[in-house]
């Protein structure tokens, strides 16, 4: 740990004097950058400015909406992102730069599940190598944006939202309350969400698919002088009564708390332009329980807690033709679940296992990403990050209980993981071409390299942990294309991965499930090498200027060496939208879907899902009473109350029926 | 601020102090450190100190330490040569159970150790007697009372006949705390070759499968079956425990010979074998 910190100290001393080296150049804005960033970042929007098609969306849907993104589900509550078709384990999930270890075994409560919507301005999503900004990655990075500093002094301001969706009853509360000055501001949001189970297609009422949550959030700002501020933000979210139908258990509580602090210097005159440094720390509580469940073979409960300390100083900075970010950052987490488990026979003992054997892991990296504007056309970024993992299993009956699979480990693994990748842009004024090259390399998840019997109820064995397990490396091309005419715009985006050690369960026909009913034990593993190839053609096509057609199609492939389709990879999937928008209104109808799932992975649980399509409507007014704001959000999901599941419901289970939605907010300045 | 370091070690001087005081025969009591008295058996001249770990007689192994008191002296005898007889008084018989000799504990004075292992007991815990013969200075005394011996919760000793007509005896000796780990695991294995005389048996196997009944009989992996160690004259393993809770040891008895004497397999229709021992934890 001392050592790391010495370490750490070092790389920021290097850097500082870097910096300071080059701070004789004089500095230069460049127009492009504005313009450069949106095609570079493939997903970047703004979160609460009313145009969203539904205002109080969950942070869930909202990302849903991203075409890189997709959902997979075991309820209606936090589900798990998935990005370029990988999961969580093989991305990079922050919240504005802070990392933050899930506290549950079964992936029932990922990262997005501790932010609302209310608490985001905006969510960054990379794909591959481009968003190892926070941490190593293989899939990606999703930075889920806290608000600016909002020295504006535009005074007190408030909103309040609601919201009402007939399908679940489910019902929104939201308040925001700012005030904003020129050298302070305090801004307080609060947001209550509360659903009974949906309905399906067709009305089948989905059982244990209720949920509340209510989430707070604080964020104050002082400025300290022109160029430096202090900022600290603290968000608190807590759902209770979460069922999830997909899963043998549900949970009674997720509990998270956020908080951070940070330092910002700004300047337009040095060559260091912005550079922040922030202290976090996040404890996360998270209990299943299955006290609801009527059946089931052994009562028990599974609490889980996570624990995280980090801290990260980012620099921009930059020439005439170089721009320069470095990001320092480190994180000391700790996890730990466990298991009891209640015999049908009163007289015998309850039994108890640690499921995540209380894991630390200490990281500490350095990222540093530079785009040369070779000229007003072309641009080549190159970026690469070096990190340091130290994992250690700090309970002894923890190390004892795995050593009963592995005789021969230690409680410590330390790991080296590199990323590097180089993109190359040209820009014209009607077409523009961008070609990128990545390797990236990940530790193990908490889970892969340390789960002590977790039970997958998606393929219905039980796992392993594999604390031998080698680091994923993944070599990745991708390459992006648009041309835009007058009314007409057309893209291709295209990404492959060639993953070598791909961490994946395997049978050992051996081992003895524990979990009641599974069908064996599977042990964390590699296969040799696996594959994932993902493209996307989105066109747009204005017809007059307020009314647009926009189309996206997608198609995936993933492959291991072992011959098996991948799990949880989409089949080919679509979206239509008309969009009519003028200023005081909006309408926007969409039909989505996906074609027959024809390359499912058998040998992981999936079955053929078939095509399906829905049909939605949305519609959006806003009305000015005096300088007040009413908007208004409504429409109706699944118009065709077609009952339909998808490849990325977890054991098929149904999505929602037909649903007549309404947002108001009602802004107040 | 000083004062809250100084005060503990204040206070720590002051009762070891006041202990210290009115104890004028600390190495006598140092020697049963950890031990709990389970009873005196007195004749005219000595009293016989008997100790275990939780201060009872179980059924099963015990492991149980001695001292004799001269009755006049009141000093405790630190040379003497100790033999004991266990006997169970039945309704139409009686018998010994295995026993290992008593010996002196190499590191004290006059604490000697041994242990019994009681395969049962009888209504309210009755039936048991217990024998001590003693040399001291080469004359022989004899002390001799009633025990009490509880029953296990669990079945941590039991008595088969093997398809050989033997009668044998299985006694769990470790683990005595079990762990969510690979415990090492030890058998005591005894034939009855009359009423008194359980001598060990060599060179047999057990043959180990762990199970939880309770969690569809999940088993768990790496265990060891037990061989027999000359020098200590038990039965070696290692059993792995996946987590706490109430596990069946489902047991082989195997001859030197390669002959299965008693249990079976586990298998799906077969969910227990006919020898087995049981821990909880």
């Amino acid at each position: 740990m001392k050592r790391s910190i010495v370490l750490y100290s070092c790389i920021l001393i290097c850097a500082i004097t870097f910096a300071q080296d080059r701070s004789t150049q004089h500095k230069e804005t460049d127009t492009l950058v504005t313009h450069l960033e949106e095609i570079t970042v493939i997903g970047r929007h703004k979160l609460s400015n009313y145009r969203q098609k539904k205002t109080l969306s969950s942070i869930d849907e909202y990302l849903e909406k991203s075409n890189r993104v997709t959902m997979i589900k075991r309820g209606s509550y936090a589900w798990e992102p998935a990005l370029n078709n990988m999961t969580s384990d093989r991305l990079s999930v922050t919240i504005d730069g802070m990392q933050i270890y899930g506290a549950c075994t079964d992936k029932m409560d990922p990262v997005t599940s501790y932010v609302d919507v209310s608490n985001l301005e905006k969510v960054i999503v990379n794909s591959g190598q481009e968003g190892t900004e926070n941490s190593n990655c293989i899939g990606g990075g999703i930075d889920l944006k806290l608000p600016e500093s909002k020295y504006y002094n535009s005074g007190l301001k408030s909103s309040l939202d609601l919201g009402y969706e007939t399908n679940g009853n489910y019902k929104t509360t939201g308040i925001d309350l700012e005030y904003s000055g020129n050298k302070f501001y305090i801004s307080a949001d609060g947001i209550y969400r509360e659903s009974d189970n949906y309905n399906a297609g067709g009305g089948k009422e989905i059982k244990y698919s209720q949920f509340e949550k209510y989430n707070l959030s604080l964020q104050v700002g002082y400025k300290l002088s022109d160029t430096k501020n202090i900022d600290a933000n603290v968000i608190c979210d807590k759902a209770t009564d979460i069922g999830y139908p997909a899963l043998p258990m549900d949970v009674s509580l997720a509990k998270a708390t956020i908080a951070s602090i940070s330092y910002t210097h700004t300047s337009d005159t040095t060559i260091i332009k912005h550079w922040e440094t922030k202290l976090y720390f996040n404890t996360i509580t998270h209990i299943m329980d299955d006290s609801k469940r009527p059946d089931v073979p052994i009562r028990m409960d599974m609490p889980g807690w996570s624990d995280t300390y980090g801290m990260y100083s980012k620099i921009k900075s930059g020439t005439k033709k170089h721009k320069l970010n470095v990001n320092l950052n480190a994180h000391y987490n700790r996890s730990l679940a466990e298991m009891t488990m209640y015999p049908n026979d009163p007289n015998e003992n309850d039994m108890f296992m640690y499921t995540w054997p209380d894991i630390r892991t200490l990281y500490t990296g350095v990222y540093i990403k530079d785009e040369f504007y070779i000229n007003s056309k072309e641009k080549l970024s190159l970026a690469a990050r070096i990190g340091y993992q130290n994992n250690n299993i700090e309970k002894d009956s923890g190390l004892e209980s795995l050593q009963i699979f592995y005789p021969n480990i230690g409680a410590g693994k330390n790991r080296l993981l590199t990323s590097f990748s180089t993109n190359y842009l040209l820009k014209h004024k009607k077409y523009d071409f961008s070609f990128g090259l990545g390797y990236g390399e990940r530790a193990p998840s908490v889970s892969e390299g340390y789960g002590f019997f977790l039970f997958n109820s998606f393929d219905n064995y039980d796992y392993i942990g594999n604390p031998t397990l080698k680091n994923e490396k993944s070599f990745e091309i991708n390459f992006d294309t648009h041309y835009t005419n007058k009314r007409f715009k057309i893209e291709i985006e295209t990404s492959y991965f060639y993953i070598y050690d791909y961490i994946i369960g395997k049978t050992d026909a051996s081992l003895s499930s524990m979990t009641i009913g599974a069908n064996g034990v599977r042990i964390y593993s590699a296969l040799q090498h696996a594959s994932i190839f993902n493209t996307f053609l989105n066109t747009s096509f204005t017809i007059i200027e307020a009314l647009s057609l926009n189309t996206s199609i997608g198609y995936h492939y993933g492959k291991g060496s072992d011959k098996n389709n991948l799990p949880l990879i989409s089949p080919i999937s679509y979206v239509a939208e008309i969009n009519y928008s003028s200023k005081n209104f909006n309408a926007a109808l969409q039909l989505n879907g996906n074609t027959n799932q024809d390359n499912y992975s058998m040998f992981y649980g999936e079955d053929q899902t078939p095509a399906f399509a829905t049909l939605n409507l949305n519609l959006g007014n806003t009305f000015f009473i005096r300088e007040n704001k009413l908007v208004f959000k409504y429409g109706i999901e699944n118009i065709l109350d077609t009952h339909y599941s998808t490849y990325a419901d977890w054991n098929n289970i149904p999505r929602q029926g037909r649903n007549f939605y309404i947002n108001t907010s009602f802004l107040i300045r | 601020m000083k004062l809250i370091y100084i005060l503990p070690v204040v206070f720590l001087t002051f009762f070891i102090s006041c202990s210290s005081d009115d104890d004028n025969d600390t190495t006598s009591l140092n020697e049963i450190e950890n031990l709990i008295k389970v009873k005196d058996i007195t004749n005219d001249t000595h009293t016989i100190e008997i100790y275990t770990q939780n201060g009872k007689f179980y059924t099963g192994y015990n492991n149980i330490s001695i001292r004799i008191k001269d009755n006049v002296e009141k000093k405790y005898i630190e040379s003497a040569t100790i033999s004991w007889s266990p006997m169970m008084q039945m309704e139409t018989m009686k018998h010994s159970c295995p026993k290992s000799e008593v010996s002196k504990v190499s590191d004290k004075n006059t604490v000697y150790n041994g242990f019994i292992i009681y395969q049962m007991t009888g209504m309210n815990n009755t039936g048991w007697s217990l024998k001590i013969t003693y040399i001291i200075d080469n004359q022989e005394y004899e002390a001799e009372d009633t025990i009490m011996v509880m029953q296990s919760d669990k079945q941590n000793v039991t008595t088969i006949m093997g398809s050989d007509d033997v009668k044998y005896i299985l006694a769990l000796l470790e683990p005595s705390t079990p762990k969510i780990a690979v415990n090492d695991i030890i058998i005591g294995l005894y034939k009855m070759e009359n009423i008194m005389k359980f001598p060990v048996v060599e060179n047999y196997t057990i043959a180990l499968d762990p199970r939880m009944p309770s969690m569809g009989n999940h088993s768990s992996p790496n265990n060891q079956d037990l061989t027999y160690s000359i020098k200590e004259q038990i039965y070696n393993g290692k059993l792995s425990l996946t987590m706490s809770g109430y596990w069946m040891l489902n047991l082989k008895l195997i001859n030197d010979k390669g002959l299965v004497l008693k249990g079976e397999d586990i298998t799906d229709s077969n969910t227990q074998s006919s020898l087995y021992l049981e821990i909880e934890f």
